[in-house]
């Protein structure tokens, strides 16, 4: 048996996590460099599996498949395509970069750290209240879910790892919030639990509604393999009704919709994000989202192909909505966390919309936008993170010529911005090109309104570099201090990236190219068009 | 009724006696029950010749004993092949001894050795006198607050008579699930039920409230008794026996003529559809099902934290194996007047139980509404009637009682002045002052709120997978909502315990000895075994799947 590269991709961070949560209290920065260390071994180990994977090959690759609850029909079964590969890179390359980011971010506060013990009373005894190993353990359990998630393939152990992961993600959201709040630590708190309650509840809800659709699966085809149900779809040997179908599909649907997020499911991001600090707010929207939008590809199109061209229309319409209306409410922030998430959700409705304009540039648009806006957003939000944990506030209003004070962090927010608008050059320009040319083709209507979507986009950015780096220096900006070489070691791999890339794009489409052919043929098995021949 | 059908049953009663046979009984297949309940009586005997300060241990032990030497035999008969190949009917058709019975009988004792352990605690309660204490009270017959009481407390007094009523009532259990006459279950009911009344009243804090929640729940059992007694009665009218086998045979048609002096109501559905009726109120009622359900917050609230915590999940165990042994034995060929009320019910359950769960600000009522939720998850999958209905309900009890038992352990460790400080808001900031304590709980909770990696999701899975295969789709629908709605309020806790700020007079959490801990370490193993691994016992529960007839 050959080694399991796959499970071990998944494995090691959450062996990592496990170690980091154990660290003792005391050696705080043990934990931290442990879970880098992870972070980055995770790290090399996905590039060992976008070296071992062959674009031309198999469609579903380094597979690996045994059995595991036979009652229930299920098989531990991993393997991965094109897509998958791209964002298991996508996923192992941002988290060091978290994990960096958020290197004083868990620390205990000074003067509020425990409340005092009571005298004699034997509570605590051996523990003790762990923020920073947790923080870290809880980053790394993350990363552990969401990997794995990308690489199953069989229906009920992805389930199980995407409601698994909403876990963790609860507790850093909730439990480790943004010190920088206007009205004290008593309300940071209350909106804190409340964005993280949201967070759980309207993915949890979701997901249940997905559990449902999942037993229903079961009970249709009497297994959870995606290859062998897509394949006795394809065949024919196993038999839908139409509406059983559209109601399987709006189940699994509906979960992928509330995590990606679509609007109108949208409302828990902008809480989410704006109070969890900023390196969970790009774990959830460039690593944990990309979930909903890829299991779009890999499940709702693979498993329901009928059903997804009958529910295109509505989608289409959602995600302009959702392009749209997040770009406008973006350009009205006032707090440059909120400010981005808005923008992620227009920028997730690129997403769906390429996914389901069912065009190959449609879909390979879609594919690379979820790295580059990956990408894209790890750099534009980290950096807000640095800019805000100077001054202490997430107000766009309290800030004003920073570029006169500290150029560096000014330069490369500007890049990381104009990676959001898009700009010819920059990583995220490839992407949206594809996914709007790849709707035009098809929704000549949709695609011209969606085009509006990159001038808002243009509007909210560069209002946003305007009010905070540019004018007259506030004097609380003053002393502001450059990125120091921390904050650059993360942000400047990041820039170098969204150029590289932005140039070259052929490394990511050529890997991602046959798999969305591929997921295309599943969908077009039924209506044979013309296939119109990806953008290399 | 007819003077000659009158006249002839006097005439059957009155057969010669040489007529009699001496009943056969199969004494080893029986010998779980028979261990159990000899220790029990064993036990009185301690009470009444052992002096005070050797009963404490001397009870442990022989409780420990019994129950582990109790499902030594389960396993043993399990091995023997009486769960699968040699299942049959014993002690004259009054048992089953089957797969169901047997994974019932085992899930029982495993889940009455573990709330034995919470029983056994004496660490928690920190006494003036210097005793060992445990939770309940130092002499039950003293009135609350009076003079006596006072001197029982100072003399370190403590009912080491709980032990042998948990015996009691574990046996009682035993036999539940596996009588396979009416008569049988009804004994099984009474022996298992008085000894929880009972211990419900000896709660050694809040006295009243526990004396009160103990009456409560004796004149809802009484009544609810009451119903299932008058079913049986119904029921034998209608068939002329009480033997499960002999009414299936009945319901079914094989056979129309057993007792003759019943010719005038046998076979008279009216008789049946009423019986059945009033016989599975009854068991709703131990199930906590809705509408049967009003006892079951007072009385968790009210009963000592351990005793609690094994009633909700032993009771549990031994009336939803008594309802499917009835549902599926007795009454299969009445599927089709039996099913849509049990829809019905299973549906308010989820609903009711899981809606009104989000208003409550006690610990111990919140978790009683939660068992209200599971009974109606448990019922979708009663009510598939499917071979993997009974082995997905198997699966689900299994892991319900241990996170259960667990759940109501924790809840024991939290403590203020009072007692336990069961009130929520004295909860938050649990997550700091104890993580471990706080993260057991969570985990407790969200197996609860099947998340998956727990045996939750296994669990509830297992029960809407058979359910939506037996047809009963919209059950699904309805319990994926109802546990949305379940999961505002488990994660409510969470929050609370884990993002609010601590409370100054908030409460301190005992240190356990090995006893409690044990309980809440077997919990969590459980919890997270059958979340990441539950093939193994799902593959046990499917052998165990088959009634014998």
């Amino acid at each position: 048996m050959s080694f399991p590269l796959l499970t071990a991709t998944a494995v090691l961070p959450a062996l990592g996590a496990v170690a980091t949560a154990a660290v003792p209290a005391a050696r705080r920065t043990a934990a931290k460099w442990l879970a880098l260390l992870v972070s980055l071994g995770t790290l090399a180990l996905a590039v060992v599996v976008l070296v071992r994977f062959e674009p031309g090959g198999d469609r579903y690759q380094l597979t690996e498949s045994h059995s595991w609850i036979k009652e229930f029909g299920v098989r531990y079964e991993l393997g991965v395509d094109g897509i998958a590969v791209a964002l298991i890179a996508l996923t192992a390359l941002l988290i060091p970069f978290i994990v960096l980011a958020g290197w004083h971010d868990a620390d205990p506060a000074p003067g509020s750290g425990l409340p005092a013990q009571k005298e004699g009373a034997k509570e605590t005894g051996p523990y003790h209240w762990r923020p920073t190993q947790g923080f870290f353990a809880l980053i790394l359990a993350v990363e552990a879910m969401v990997i794995i998630s990308f690489e199953a393939t069989d229906v009920f152990l992805f389930y199980i790892f995407f409601e698994a992961m909403l876990i963790p993600m609860y507790f850093l959201i909730g439990g480790f919030g943004d010190r920088a709040h206007a009205h004290g630590e008593q309300v940071a708190s209350t909106q804190r639990s409340y964005a993280a309650v949201k967070f759980l509840l309207y993915n949890l809800v979701g997901g249940l509604i997905m559990l449902a659709a999942v037993i229903g699966l079961y009970v249709v085809a009497g297994n959870f393999s995606l290859q062998e149900i897509a394949q006795a779809r394809a065949d024919g040997s196993l038999h839908m009704a139409t509406s059983t179908e559209r109601w399987l599909f709006l189940g699994f649907f509906f979960a992928f919709a509330v995590k990606a997020p679509l609007w109108p499911l949208h409302t828990w991001l902008p809480n989410a994000m704006g109070e969890a600090t900023t390196p969970v707010a790009v774990l959830i929207t460039a690593v944990v989202d990309k979930v909903g939008t890829f299991a779009m590809l890999r499940f709702c199109l693979q498993l329901f192909p009928e059903a997804s061209k009958w529910a295109t229309p509505v989608i289409l319409v959602l995600s302009l909505i959702s392009i749209v209306y997040g770009a406008l409410l973006a350009v009205g922030q006032r707090d440059i966390k909120r400010l981005v998430a808005y923008a992620s959700i227009s920028h997730f409705g690129f997403i769906i919309m390429g996914i389901f304009a069912m065009t190959s540039q449609g879909q390979s648009g879609a594919t690379l936008y979820m790295v580059n806006h990956g990408i894209s957003t790890a750099a534009l939000m980290l950096v807000a993170g640095f800019l805000i944990s100077r001054r202490g506030s997430r107000l766009i209003a309290d800030y004003g010529g920073v570029q006169k004070v500290a150029p560096l962090l000014a330069g490369t927010f500007l890049i990381g911005g104009l990676a959001t608008l898009s700009l010819p050059g920059l990583a995220p320009f490839v992407s949206e090109f594809l996914v709007l040319v790849g709707t035009f083709e098809r929704y000549p209507v949709i695609g011209i309104v969606a085009t509006f979507g990159i001038v808002l986009a243009a509007l909210y950015t560069l209002v946003l570099y305007q009010r905070t780096m540019t004018g007259p220096v506030k004097p609380e900006v003053s002393a502001m201090p450059d990125l120091r070489p921390r904050e650059l070691a993360v942000v400047a791999p990041l820039v170098v990236l969204l150029i590289f890339l932005g140039v070259y794009p052929k490394p990511v489409t050529d890997i991602v190219n046959p798999a969305v052919r591929s997921t295309l043929s599943d969908v077009h098995k039924k209506d044979p068009q013309p296939e119109v021949e990806a953008a290399k | 009724m007819s003077a000659s059908a009158v006249h002839s049953l006097w005439t059957t009663a009155a057969d010669p006696i040489s007529k009699i046979e001496a009943p056969k009984i199969e004494y080893g297949q029986l010998s779980p029950i028979l261990i159990v309940l000899g220790a029990a009586l064993v036990g009185i005997l301690v009470e009444a010749f052992a002096p005070r300060r050797v009963r404490y241990h001397a009870q442990l032990l022989l409780s420990a004993v019994a129950l582990c030497a109790a499902f030594a035999a389960i396993v043993a008969l399990a091995a023997d092949g009486y769960g699968t190949t040699k299942a049959h009917i014993a002690a004259m058709g009054a048992l089953a001894v089957d797969g169901p019975a047997l994974f019932l009988q085992g899930t029982i004792l495993l889940a009455g050795l573990v709330a034995l352990f919470t029983f056994a605690e004496r660490r928690l309660d920190p006494d003036p006198h210097g005793h060992r204490t445990d939770s309940f009270v130092a002499q039950a017959a003293a009135v609350p607050g009076s003079d006596s009481e006072k001197a029982a407390v100072r003399a370190g007094f403590t009912t080491t008579e709980v032990f042998p009523l948990l015996l009691f009532a574990v046996a009682g259990m035993l036999v539940f699930p596996a009588a396979n006459d009416l008569l049988t279950l009804f004994i099984a009911l009474e022996v298992f039920s008085l000894p929880l009344y009972l211990m419900c009243a000896l709660a050694r804090r809040k006295r009243l409230l526990s004396q009160e929640a103990a009456v409560k729940y004796f004149l809802l059992g009484a009544f609810a008794s009451a119903f299932t007694l008058f079913g049986i009665a119904l029921l034998y009218g209608y068939a002329g026996s009480v033997s499960y086998a002999t009414i299936a045979r009945v319901v079914d048609g094989t056979v129309t003529t057993v007792n003759p002096a019943l010719v005038d109501t046998m076979g008279n559905d009216a008789l049946l559809l009423i019986g059945a009726a009033m016989i599975v109120m009854g068991l709703l009622f131990k199930v906590g099902a809705v509408p049967f359900h009003m006892w079951t917050p007072d009385v968790y609230q009210g009963a000592p934290t351990p005793l609690t915590g094994f009633m909700a999940a032993a009771t549990k165990v031994a009336a939803f194996g008594a309802l499917l042994r009835l549902l599926y034995v007795v009454l299969p060929g009445l599927r089709w007047d039996w099913r849509p009320v049990m829809w019905a019910v299973a549906i308010i359950t989820m609903l009711g139980g899981a809606i009104v769960a989000i208003t409550q600000t006690d610990v111990k009522r919140l978790l009683a509404y939660s068992s209200i939720a599971h009974a109606g998850f448990i019922l979708a999958g009663v009510i598939a009637t499917t071979p993997d209905g009974v082995s997905s309900v198997l699966f689900y009890l299994a892991a319900y009682s241990f996170v259960t038992i667990g759940a109501f352990a924790v809840v024991t460790l939290v403590r203020d002045a009072g007692g336990e400080a069961t009130h929520l808001s004295k909860w938050a900031g649990l997550g700091r002052r104890s993580p471990l304590v706080a993260a057991v709980f969570a985990v407790f909770l969200l197996a609860f709120a099947g998340i998956p990696l727990t045996s939750g999701f296994a669990g509830k899975f297992a029960v809407f997978k058979a359910a939506a295969e037996g047809g009963a789709a919209p059950l699904v629908v309805v319990g994926v909502i109802s546990s949305a709605i379940a999961a505002f309020f488990y994660i409510r806790v969470i929050v609370l315990m884990f993002f609010s700020e601590p409370r100054q007079d908030g409460p301190t959490v005992a240190v356990p000895s090995l006893l409690t801990s044990t309980a809440i370490g077997v919990g969590v193993a459980v919890t997270l075994v059958l979340g990441v691994a539950p093939q193994y016992f799902l593959n046990l529960a499917n052998q165990a799947g088959i009634f014998v007839r």
